[in-house]
């Protein structure tokens, strides 16, 4: 088990590399870098730029090095330094701008995976045990409609429910009272009021994705002879569907993790922008529309690590419960 | 379990009573009958049909310019089509009456049934090109003697005034194409790749299935829009359109590439693969007579299911606004128009028709795909 | 209802249906028998007769759609009751009182029967937990009694390891261990020992014939193998096609059977106890003929480190079938591709003589003489499904071979036609897709496709093992018979000791990828020198219930324990 957990480690190593180095080309990416940018921007103002400064600031960020080293700088300074640089367009280090955010995006990943898997799990066994019934044809179809829908438009849509057919505006996390006000309890609660419709709206699409893996599963694992074996025991089908079958069905599910979590990412970047969310989201595209792409390779970066490290838990997961990967 | 698995028994005796069609039914044929028995499949492939002939004809099906403005019909609401007028049959649309709320400074337009504009199938038009080279100069249906102040908005207008139909009719030629285009690029890029890692194996297999997985393990949509944001602003359409669908397809690859891989490998080690080999086949001629026809089917349907997410892509990409940019018509830029909630709440048809475009597509796709997957192996129940 | 004391278990006109989509098929259609307390009852037929349907049927826990339509399932309890089980619900308590409790049943595929995710412990004790609700503690020296009983090794640390850390042969005890937790009354053991090696299975009937013995049970026992019958009936029910076709004692069946196809299924098995009749007529192939294979010292290595073909010698003279002999594991198969180069030996040397007498040795040939040898060697595989492509016609499966080696038109075409008659299909079907055809006619295509370049070598590898015992005959007169019409050599390999004493001139008994004996078959089989050919040939069903041998079988242990097991 240990061996396994640190041969996975290790993998992940060059997985993490290759992520910032594909950051680091994105930053790359527009013609151009930042400085000449700031000076069109500082003369378009009318304001003079000392060549001094320039020069300083090419120093500081390696501009006038060769590529590799431009990466080994930006890599040197978060890894050593936990410096990710500094956001050209507000003036600040990224550092200051992206934590609180990437809390909020944590959060609500997490949550929406939460919320996915409560739900899918169950309609997913229904729908296998009650196969060609009424509940499991209305949940294929109504699996097969939310994967249709793409996140924003489930996002618009549920906003302009709620705001047409309940009054009330949705966007944001918090009410405006309690936005900068500081933690409480009546501020979670605040929160609980408004998080729980984007979590839907993140959830739904991997919901429906889940609902028909689980599905499929367990319809394979149910005409398993194992299933036959415990049936012969004398086992009431009740026991032997969730220690049987169930039980083995939820361990490809959780190999799925390594792919529901970038979807729920995505999503939740994509639906942070329609809801206005203050979550990594709106950040990053206001960060990439301004070319400010430190603040953006930054945050994707951030978002690839947080996603590597869930699927690398989620491999571990899927070893402790699985002997046949565990001891194999 | 072995009793049932052979259902029913088969002995040298009663072979001859099998239906002799099947008997000499062909992979495709199989693939057909068996694809038949799924109805939302066949259904899903109508659907898909008619809607790429819409975006292929979109001249001549849309009845108004896409890019037409008029301000005297801002936000002016679906008008509807009827086809029955007082018991006879005509088609027709209500006139549309324009108040002007001044409370809100709004207009407001109410239909009256007193004013029914007669519509007319292959009506005169201004002259254009359908499919680009062929000139026309009638389109599939429009008003008959259209006075000024007359309106044809089936699904409404939008803040210019330009009529939604239209526009969805023609944003399909590029979100459906977009689709299309990516899927052929990811194809082309998943099975060479996914061939020569399942051709190969070892180290180069190795490399390759370590790349697919770091790809796979990145979410999509900061990286597409890290990508799609370095396109300068001032690029031409077309060009713009290639990279946002390179863009697109470069990570669409990889299941493809995973699905070619996995059938190379089990293929290869197939009997009647080793027989051929031992026939004298060459290793070209084994993959053109045996491998390939072998996964083609599988190929077509994991295709298939391609598509709606590179439709999906594009859409959110351009929603953000850096992907397609106006003046290019595509669904996800027709939702633009829609990010503003207050415009939505105001004429929730800006939302909701491009929304049904793409839903509507994305499911049939998926409905399609999915019956050509069950139907991809037809000798699992013969 | 007339039930005498001794009997336990009462099936009268028991007919359980499925409902397809082409229609009602009866897989169990007017079965009656009548189990008696402490005998083995067997039922057997060929796939597709319904004897497994009828098993699961006596438990209800016949798969989707399956349906108990009718008849009496009556058991006669402890308590000196009776219930009709055909008459419970397939999901009430009643019937769960009676599954694992007092009827328990083992099945085929020990690896799949059994969860991979649960410990062997957990498993065996949970019948015990669900019947008696017997506590943690108390279960647990149960199942490590039960363990001991089934006589696995170290049965404290084998409690808590997981089915894919045994083999197959200990998981089938884990699962005997299982049926046996409650003490049932009744086994019902269903084809328990086909996936097993002969050896293996061997031990597995002796263990259930001293399990029943000591518990008092009665066991139905169903099985395809005549010979397995043979071994350990007390009574026989043989079916075909959902239907009883005869009932009786075993002496009885075996030695005055009435019904015809009974008659048939016994005159194949015993067929294949002998030399096949136009092997005893043939005169003897001279010894001193230059050999036509002579291989010397083959090895091949995987690269895991198994050591697969170990050091391999035989020849093969013109005209003479060698037959390989080995359980699985022993290297024959990877031996017998090794001799087409699907697999590349590392060292030794195979010797092929032409036709023109001039000597090649095939380990070295390079692509294109080996193109030109495969059209001399060819080979015919288990499989009769996978060997041929689906997608293509018989036809143009069998013209591949001449396409490829030039032939074209009307000369193809009549040759394919020729094909096919010479090993028994109609030219007509040519058109018609694999699919179309059973396991045996697929395996005459084979044949067909092998000898459609005019081999002169053919290894054929185990291909008569996925037929029923009543087509495996015929496949083999077909290849004798080509033998003799065509002047061919073949390398015979099986598992299957009765088809090589067959059809075989001399045999070679491979054993952990060597070769341990060698001779001619009537000496190996007869005289075997080598200790384990004797603990093979003494381990294999005897098809006669006045001749049981198994329980005196001779037992080999190998002397040391080469990684490669």
């Amino acid at each position: 088990m240990l061996r396994y957990i640190a041969r996975r480690l290790v993998f992940a190593i060059p997985t993490l590399l290759a992520v910032s180095i594909i950051a680091f080309i994105i930053i790359q990416l527009p013609p151009g870098d930042y400085l000449t940018t700031l000076m069109a921007d500082w003369a378009s103002q009318g304001g003079a730029v000392e060549a001094g400064t320039v020069a300083a600031m090419r120093e500081r960020y390696g501009l006038d090095q060769p590529m590799y080293f431009q990466y080994y700088k930006w890599m040197a300074g978060i890894l050593l330094h936990g410096d990710f640089g500094i956001s050209f367009e507000l003036g600040k280090p990224v550092t200051e701008l992206i934590w609180s955010r990437l809390g909020f995006s944590l959060m609500l990943s997490l949550l929406t995976l939460c919320f996915v898997w409560a739900v899918a799990i169950p309609i997913g066994i229904l729908s296998a045990v009650r196969q060609y019934s009424i509940s499991d044809y209305a949940a294929t179809f109504l699996a097969f409609f939310f994967l249709a829908v793409p996140d924003f438009l489930m996002a618009l849509g549920a906003m302009y429910v709620m705001s047409v057919w309940f009054g009330q505006s949705v966007g944001g996390l918090f009410s405006p009272d309690y936005v900068d006000a500081p933690w409480s309890f009546a501020k979670l609660l605040d929160l609980a009021n408004h998080v729980w419709l984007p979590v839907i709206v993140i959830g739904l699409g991997s919901l429906a994705a889940l609902v028909r893996i689980m599905r499929a599963n367990l319809l394979d694992e149910l005409s398993k002879p194992y299933v036959t074996t415990a049936r012969a025991k004398g086992m009431s089908e009740f026991e032997l569907l969730i220690r049987y079958p169930v039980r083995l069905a939820l361990n490809p599910l959780i190999s799925t993790l390594g792919w529901i979590l970038p979807a729920v990412i995505s999503g939740e970047i994509i639906v942070s922008v329609v809801m206005s969310l203050p979550t990594t989201g709106p950040l990053l595209l206001r960060a990439l529309l301004a070319q400010d792409m430190y603040l953006a390779g930054s945050l994707i970066l951030l978002i690839s690590v947080l996603t590597i490290i869930g699927t690398l838990i989620s491999d571990i997961l899927l070893a402790m419960t699985d002997p046949r990967i565990r001891l194999t | 379990m072995t009793d049932i698995a052979q259902l029913p028994p088969a002995t040298e005796t009663d072979i001859d009573l099998r239906d002799s069609n099947i008997a000499v039914a062909g992979q495709w044929r199989l693939f057909w009958l068996k694809f038949k028995k799924h109805k939302i499949a066949l259904v899903s492939l109508v659907v898909i049909c008619c809607m790429y002939l819409i975006a292929a004809f979109a001249d001549f099906i849309a009845p108004l310019d896409p890019n037409a403005t008029n301000a005297r019909f801002t936000y002016a609401p679906p008008q509807g089509l009827s086809l029955m007028h007082e018991g006879s049959f005509m088609p027709h649309v209500n006139q549309l009456k324009m108040t002007l709320n001044t409370e809100s400074m709004r207009r407001e337009f109410e239909p009256d049934p007193a004013k029914p504009l007669a519509v007319g199938f292959l009506v005169p038009s201004a002259p254009y090109n359908m499919l680009g080279f062929i000139p026309m100069e009638t389109k599939l249906f429009g008003l008959v003697n259209a006075k000024p102040g007359d309106s044809l908005y089936v699904l409404g207008a939008d803040r210019l005034g330009r009529d939604i139909f239209s526009r969805v009719v023609h944003g399909a030629r590029i979100s459906l194409s977009i689709g299309l285009v990516g899927v052929l690029m990811s194809l082309l890029l998943g099975v060479t790749i996914g061939g020569i890692s399942g051709f190969f194996g070892g180290w180069v297999d190795l490399a390759i299935q370590r790349v697919i997985e770091l790809l796979r393990s990145i979410p999509t949509i900061p990286l597409w829009m890290g990508l799609a944001a370095a396109i300068p602003v001032g690029w031409p359409p077309l060009r713009t359109y290639f990279v946002i669908t390179l863009i697109v397809s470069l990570l669409g690859w990889t299941n493809l590439a995973r699905e070619v891989r996995g059938k190379f490998l089990s293929l290869r080690g197939e009997d009647f693969v080793t027989a051929a080999r031992l026939d004298g086949m060459s290793e070209i001629g084994i993959i053109f007579h045996h491998l390939v026809p072998s996964f083609m089917s599988h190929i077509i349907a994991t295709v298939t299911l391609a598509i709606p997410t590179m439709i999906l892509a594009e859409t959110a990409l351009s929603f953000l606004g850096i992907g397609l940019q106006p003046p290019i018509i595509s669904w996800g830029v027709l939702l633009q128009e829609a990010q503003n909630i207050r415009a939505v709440a105001q004429a929730p048809w800006l939302l909701f028709t491009p929304a049904a475009a793409i839903v509507i597509a994305v499911l049939s796709l998926n409905f399609l795909g999915d019956g050509l997957r069950d139907a991809a192996d037809p000798y699992e129940s013969v | 209802m007339s039930m005498t004391r001794d009997s336990i278990l009462k099936v009268e006109n028991l007919q359980t249906f499925f409902k397809t989509r082409t229609g009602l098929f009866k897989a169990v259609d007017g079965v009656s028998f009548d189990l008696q307390r402490g005998k083995t009852l067997c039922v057997v037929g060929e796939s597709g007769s319904g004897k497994s349907v009828t098993a699961r049927s006596i438990l209800q826990i016949v798969d989707k759609p399956g349906k108990i339509a009718g008849g009496a399932i009556w058991l006669n309890r402890a308590d000196g009751t009776t219930v009709d089980l055909a008459k419970l619900d397939p999901r009430g308590e009643e019937i769960r009182r009676v599954r694992g409790r007092e009827i328990a049943m083992i099945f085929q595929e020990p690896m799949s029967s059994l969860s991979p995710v649960h410990r062997i412990g957990e498993q065996i004790g949970e019948a015990l937990r669900i019947h008696f609700g017997t506590p943690k503690a108390e279960r647990r020296e149960r199942v490590l009694d039960l363990l001991r009983q089934v006589e696995i090794p170290r049965p404290e640390t084998a409690i808590d390891r997981y089915t894919f850390e045994f083999s197959g042969g200990m998981r089938q005890r884990v699962m005997i261990a299982m049926a046996l937790a409650c003490n049932p009354q009744v086994l019902i053991a269903d084809e328990p020992t086909t996936a097993l090696d002969v050896t293996t299975q061997a031990e597995i009937l002796d263990l259930i014939k001293r399990l029943q013995q000591s518990h008092g049970m009665a066991v139905l026992f169903i099985t395809h193998d005549m010979g397995v019958v043979a071994e350990i009936a007390d009574e026989v029910l043989v079916m075909y096609r959902g239907r009883v076709m005869e009932h009786g004692s075993v002496d009885a069946v075996f030695h005055a059977p009435k019904d015809d196809y009974t008659k048939r299924l016994i005159g194949s098995v015993v067929r294949l106890e002998h030399k096949a009749e136009i092997r005893l007529k043939r005169a003897d192939i001279a010894a001193d003929a230059p050999p036509l294979l002579d291989v010397r010292n083959m090895s091949l290595t995987f690269p895991s480190g198994l050591k697969a073909v170990d050091d391999v010698s035989l020849i093969v003279r013109p005209g003479e079938t060698l037959g390989i002999v080995g359980e699985s594991g022993s290297g024959k198969t990877t031996m017998g591709r090794c001799l087409l180069r699907i697999y590349d030996p590392q060292a030794g040397e195979i010797n092929y003589r032409r036709a023109d007498g001039s000597s090649i040795d095939l380990r070295l040939a390079d692509k294109p003489q080996l193109k030109e040898l495969r059209r001399e060697v060819r080979m015919i595989f288990q499989d009769p499904v996978g060997s041929l492509s689906p997608r293509k016609t018989v036809g143009q499966i069998i013209a591949e071979p001449l396409k490829l080696a030039g032939m074209r038109g009307a000369e193809l075409d009549d040759r394919v036609a020729e094909l096919m008659q010479q090993v028994g299909l109609e030219p007509a079907w040519r058109e018609r897709y694999p699919h179309a055809f059973s396991g045996g006619q697929r395996q005459r295509i084979g044949i067909a496709r092998a000898i459609a370049v005019k081999p002169r070598l053919i290894v054929a590898d185990e291909a008569t093992s996925a037929l029923d015992v009543s087509l495996r005959s015929q496949v083999l007169d077909l290849m004798m018979k080509l033998q003799d019409e065509l002047g061919l050599s073949y390398v015979f390999i099986s598992h299957d000791m009765s088809v090589i004493r067959y059809m075989c001139d001399r045999v070679a008994v491979m054993y952990r990828g060597r070769i341990v004996e060698a001779g001619d078959t009537d000496q190996v089989v007869n005289r075997p020198t080598h200790d384990y050919t004797r603990a093979l040939l003494s381990a294999i069903p005897h098809p006669d219930p006045r001749d049981r041998r198994i329980q005196n079988r001779f037992r080999y242990v190998a002397p040391t324990v080469p990684a490669n097991g």
